[in-house]
């Protein structure tokens, strides 16, 4: 219970650091005026992809022991879909809503009672969509799993990718101004 | 007067950080629509809804977090939005529920966990999720001014 609370604490002040409690900020993402929103969480996955790969080389950190989401390849393409629709018109997603409502904003509270509702609406109607919510379930499955290659392969990837598309943002940011 | 925001990496690679611990001491990451659909399920029992004490303790976290981050900076500021947008906010937020709801998880507990564990419905979410907003971002472009 104090690990829950003192993670989620760094984990509201690094998102309110950033600027991401502020909805015209993250809107500016999908716009392309501000790619805070990219950069911040693709930095955040390599750093924590980076720092799970080592510490459980180095036997510090059971990766088997951490929970993987699990795949459910098509209510997660249909919930990713309707998810960034909501995410754009929202200009929060639910644990940005949460900093944005924390340090006043009235938006926030709104999208966190959206939120609310939405969640309650599709478990009252759940009946209709329940088959496809079990359909296409892939279990834990990993890129490494499913390409066949080492971890560390997919880990050097990964971050090769994000090093080019940090450098593309700084660009594009450079020149829009 | 307010400080500026921090440097996106630099904050990112806290987060990055504060994910890690959540490994490490939890064995799980982070969440937030797992908060929602926690209370959502004391009033409906339907099988996508679980409870989770753990989701409901960092949230409260998060909001402490944030409150102290933004008093740190100077900018606590109570903030009400002209009444379109916050219908707009509303609504966006209702939407983003029914997605968490059928994608399992939202931008905390898919697509950042997952994404630093490889997990292939996690990125699928991600770009879905990219995909989806840029494609309606110039329909609702109006609303933003």
């Amino acid at each position: 219970m104090i690990t829950a609370i003192a993670i989620g604490i760094a984990f509201g002040w690094f998102l309110e650091r950033a600027g991401l409690g502020n909805a015209r900020k993250l809107a500016g993402q999908f716009y392309l005026t501000d790619l805070t929103v990219f950069k911040v969480m693709f930095s955040a996955i390599v750093t924590a992809m980076l720092g799970a790969f080592w510490l459980s080389r180095l036997g510090v950190l059971d990766l088997a022991a951490v929970y993987v989401p699990e795949t459910y390849l098509l209510p997660q393409l249909a919930g990713g879909l309707l998810f960034g629709a909501g995410f754009v018109v929202a200009g929060l997603c639910p644990g940005t809503s949460c900093v944005a409502a924390a340090t006043g904003r009235g938006d926030g509270a709104l999208v966190m009672l959206g939120m609310f509702a939405g969640v309650l609406v599709t478990g009252l109607a759940f009946a209709p969509l329940a088959a496809f919510y079990e359909s296409s379930a892939q279990g834990s499955l990993t890129f490494p799993q499913l390409l066949r290659v080492p971890y560390g392969v997919v880990v050097f990837g990964v971050v090769a990718i994000a090093l080019s598309m940090f450098a593309a943002a700084e660009r594009w940011e450079r020149r829009a101004q | 007067m307010s400080k500026p925001y921090s440097d996106p990496y630099l904050a990112g690679t806290g987060l990055g950080l504060t994910l890690l611990a959540a490994f490490a001491l939890a064995g799980r990451g982070l969440g937030a629509s797992g908060a929602f659909t926690s209370v959502a399920a004391r009033f409906v029992d339907a099988p996508p809804l679980h409870r989770s004490d753990w989701l409901l303790f960092e949230i409260g976290g998060v909001f402490v977090g944030g409150f102290l981050s933004a008093l740190a900076a100077g900018r606590f500021r109570l903030v009400l939005e002209r009444a379109p947008r916050m219908a707009l906010a509303f609504l966006g937020g209702a939407v983003m529920g029914l997605g968490a709801v059928l994608a399992r998880g939202c931008t905390s507990g898919l697509a950042l966990t997952g994404g630093a564990l490889l997990s292939v419905g996690s990125w699928l979410f991600m770009i879905a999720a990219f995909a989806g907003a840029y494609l309606l971002a110039p329909l609702v472009k109006r609303a933003w001014r």
